[in-house]
């Protein structure tokens, strides 16, 4: 378990959390990538502080990620069921425009 | 033992992520992305980050489980538990994911990383309560706001009718109601 492995494999769940919120058309699986890309960010953050800088600086860090998460949870439920509501569907492909 | 432990939750973590993708229904995909986090929760306890670790646990338990309940309120109980695949242009973003994975570890293996400064407390949930009352309370006061912000953002999208809805673009006039409420009604 060095740095460089921790990283690695954070940046291999980043990569399958893009992927998902670029290919997939549900708005919920679309926050699931999103969420995917933010463990990784959390794992490396992590890795950060254990290898790099044990401070409580980075675990401050961690909690304004973590802040962020639950931003992006919140407002994608939000805008789920917006678009639900308007278009009475869950797709990204139904929200093309901004028009209500 | 900690190598092993690391290694196995480093598995499971990504071997979990990918199968939100790959199952069939949502539901599996909810429960998969729940035992990625499980996963990355448990590497962070393994360094040491107790605190930072139990929340990030508790936190995605609790909000796969609002995410099933999301999907099985808009998709119905079987769209969200049969087998499903709605997706759009895979090929552009396997290329797109595949691009940045080789980004990211070029610079994960290419970057001279320099040694580690300091050493942890000898309780860094003490430590972190203590920043958090101390020189990082801004950072606590800020992410506040930004809390509240978002429940006044997530009520005014999810709120059915409004009070533009109720008087259009005057907001002086007489409110549209399907019926009248309030005193003197």
């Amino acid at each position: 378990m060095t740095l460089q492995t921790v990283l690695l494999v954070a940046a291999a769940l980043f990569s399958v959390g893009l992927y998902g919120a670029i290919s997939q058309q549900v708005l919920v699986m679309v926050m699931m990538g999103l969420e995917l890309m933010i463990n990784g960010v959390i794992l490396a953050a992590g890795a950060f502080w254990w290898f790099l800088s044990p401070t409580p600086t980075g675990q401050v860090l961690l909690l304004v990620i973590l802040a962020a998460m639950t931003v992006e949870m919140a407002m994608g439920f939000a805008v789920a069921t917006l678009v639900h509501r308007h278009r009475n569907s869950d797709m990204t492909d139904d929200a093309t425009e901004l028009a209500g | 033992m900690i190598q092993v432990v690391f290694w196995v939750l480093s598995a499971v973590a990504v071997a979990a992520g990918v199968a939100v993708f790959v199952v069939d229904s949502m539901a599996r995909a909810t429960y998969a992305l729940a035992a990625s986090f499980v996963a990355v929760g448990a590497a962070l306890l393994l360094v040491g980050l107790n605190y930072v670790g139990v929340v990030t646990i508790l936190m995605m338990i609790m909000e796969m489980a609002v995410m099933a309940v999301y999907m099985v309120m808009f998709m119905g109980m079987n769209p969200a538990l049969m087998p499903m695949s709605m997706v759009h242009d895979t090929r552009a973003a396997i290329s797109v994911s595949v691009a940045v994975f080789g980004l990211l570890a070029a610079g994960v293996l290419f970057v001279p990383w320099p040694g580690r400064r300091g050493a942890p407390g000898t309780d860094p949930t003490a430590d972190l309560g203590n920043a958090l009352m101390g020189d990082h309370m801004l950072v606590m006061m800020g992410i506040s706001v930004v809390m509240v912000a978002t429940i006044v953002a997530g009520i005014v999208l999810a709120l059915h009718r409004g009070r533009y809805q109720r008087f259009g673009d005057d907001l002086r006039a007489r409110p549209v109601d399907p019926q009248r409420g309030g005193v003197g009604r």
